[in-house]
């Protein structure tokens, strides 16, 4: 980050993002439900942002606009200064559901980016870094059906990462995981974040995850969702779960979202 | 290591599942075969007396050879599928047996209505050629027919599933003549094509066209739209998304709409050569009909019985091979 910040000449390897005055909703039987209120945001390049609220708050929402996969109704969002019109391999998706195409083996999903984009043919070893980095390299001719959970969101993320994306936005990419998978991935996500310098922004309902990998956590209120709190996580990596700080963070966090009883 | 245990092991594992040598039912099966061949040498012919009666035999007799010696043999690694379908030779030799006492030997069933088998063997050793002849026409019409309805079908159901302006303007049209028996258009097709062959191509098509439309649409309709996220987000354009995501997401859907369309096929190209194209299998079963020829029309509606199971199988071993990435597929 410093580094980035130090070296103006060369573009940032992670993306500034600016999020202004954004409103979003759907028409529901010719009514429009509110999903996002009024959501303004900046993000530093090279920061990993956690964004935390309850489920179906608009958190995810907002990632398919900031994906560029659908305008928002009110307010901008600027990638680098300049506004999103439409989906770019820069800024990458991982959804909670691996969503491999269950047609292509393995190597080939990941390799999807580049071959869209047409420059599969001269990078070819992009796709075998991008495995090597996600430790898949033994499973590219598998097809997706023959992956456990775990893999196949690897998979996933390689075929994310395979593009090098300055932006990676993350759908609670460890959702569905059991819950010890979840641990190794998280660590795994950390140093493949720390190594390749992109801005990391994730929506996640697990604190402790949010508390574990982000340098920011934002915690959203229920539909509309709204920013009710910002909380800076000032502690160096690797993170122990345990440390006193994230535990007292948790603590008000847990009070933010009206569940300071229950611990 | 792990090699060297991995190809001992294997070995073990079959013979341990062998139980013997001898496969009892295959010796059964070939027993049977004996006994038609037998009866069919010994037993005089009820009536008059068919020819070919002693090759029926000969032949009965050689297929009993076969099953017995397949029965008898070490297991021999090409074996396996003829040891799978015993119960089934078994079962074949007997049908041949009450086949031939019911008809040459007891005269039980009316005549001519019902042939005995030697009859059958009649009709391919003299008639070959033109039975051959039958086949060849037959496949020529169908196949033009077929491949230009799912070609046709296959892109208009793309268009349909991807383009707003394609669905306004056909699926009215397909919606009107879709539930239509392809059929009904044969006196229609007889007098606006310039000949019946090029009249029967075109129901053949349509008949091909209409459910592989409706698949290959519904096919791409039930896309999972993450899939496009995805692919749109990782730098895809139109072109790729139809081609690289929504055609191999609805393949599945197509290959039940082209095996629909091939079963329609079959029964208008049968229709159309009984009714106007003068060859082929169709007027081949015509003709036999009218000449009160039943012997032939047995042959030739096995023969067409056995040319409609083999392209269907093909189309399952192109799918199987195609779609080898699903799980769980049904198996012709």
């Amino acid at each position: 980050m410093v580094s980035a910040a130090l070296a103006p000449a060369a573009q940032p390897a992670g993306m500034a993002l600016s999020i202004e005055q954004v409103s979003h909703g759907f028409v529901l039987q010719d009514e429009l439900l509110p999903v996002l209120q009024d959501i303004s945001l900046g993000i530093e390049p090279g920061e990993f942002v956690a964004l935390l609220g309850p489920s179906g708050c608009g958190k995810s929402t907002l990632l398919r606009l900031i994906a560029g996969l659908e305008p928002p109704r009110g307010g901008r969002i600027l990638a680098d200064g300049l506004p999103i019109t439409g989906p770019d391999p820069s800024r990458v998706v991982v959804f909670q559901d691996p969503t491999l195409y269950p047609w292509r083996t393995v190597w080939d999903n990941v390799a999807l980016g580049l071959e869209a984009r047409g420059i599969l043919k001269s990078q070819r070893h992009r796709v075998d870094q991008a495995l090597e980095l996600v430790g898949l390299t033994r499973f590219g001719s598998a097809l997706p059906h023959q992956l456990s959970g775990g893999m196949a969101q690897r998979a996933a993320l390689a075929r994310a990462l395979v593009n090098d994306p300055r932006l990676l936005i993350l759908d609670e990419p460890l959702g569905k995981l059991d819950s010890l998978t979840r641990l190794t991935m998280q660590g795994e996500l950390v140093s493949l974040w720390q190594r390749s310098g992109f801005t990391a922004l994730m929506v996640t309902h697990d604190i402790e995850e949010a508390l574990f990998l982000a340098t920011r956590v934002i915690v959203f209120s229920d539909r509309p969702a709204r920013i009710v709190e910002e909380l800076r996580v000032d502690r160096p990596y690797p993170r122990h779960r345990d440390d006193p700080e994230l535990v007292r963070l948790r603590q008000r966090i847990l009070e933010r979202l009206g569940l300071g009883g229950s611990w | 290591m792990a090699h060297a245990t991995s190809s001992a092991g294997l070995p073990a594992l079959e013979l341990g599942q062998a139980p013997g040598r001898i496969d009892p039912v295959l010796l059964l099966a070939g027993l049977g075969w004996a006994g038609a061949a037998a009866l069919t040498l010994l037993w005089p012919n009820a009536t008059d007396d068919w020819a070919f009666t002693e090759e029926l035999a000969y032949l009965a007799a050689a297929a009993a050879a076969v099953l017995a010696l397949a029965g008898l043999l070490p297991r021999a690694p090409g074996l396996a599928r003829l040891r799978r379908a015993g119960p089934w030779f078994l079962v074949l030799g007997i049908g041949l047996a009450v086949w031939e006492i019911a008809t040459a030997k007891l005269d039980l069933l009316p005549r001519p209505f019902f042939a005995p088998p030697q009859e059958l063997l009649t009709v391919y050793i003299d008639d070959w050629p033109r039975l051959v002849e039958c086949v060849l026409a037959s496949l020529s019409l169908l196949v033009t027919g077929y491949v230009l309805g799912a070609l046709t079908g296959f892109a208009t159901g793309i268009g349909l599933g991807w383009s707003r302006l394609v669905g306004y303007w056909v699926h009215p049209v397909l919606r009107l003549i879709g539930p239509l028996p392809p059929v009904a258009w044969l006196p229609v097709a007889f007098f606006t094509f310039p000949s019946s062959w090029a009249a029967s191509v075109f129901l053949i098509a349509l008949a091909t066209f209409v459910p592989v439309t409706i698949l290959t649409w519904s096919g791409v309709a039930s896309v999972n739209s993450a899939y496009y996220d995805i692919a749109r987000t990782l730098g895809a354009r139109n072109r790729f998304l139809v081609l690289k995501v929504a055609v191999p997401a609805a393949m599945p859907h197509v290959y039940v709409g082209l095996f629909m369309g091939m079963a329609a096929s079959f029964a208008v190209l049968v229709v159309a050569e009984m009714m106007g194209v003068k060859a082929g299998l169709g007027w081949y079963l015509q003709w036999a009909l009218g000449w009160a020829a039943y012997g032939n029309m047995y042959a030739a509606l096995l023969i067409t019985a056995l040319m409609c199971s083999g392209l269907v199988t093909l189309l399952f071993k192109v799918r199987d091979r195609h779609l080898a990435w699903q799980k769980g597929m049904l198996k012709w």
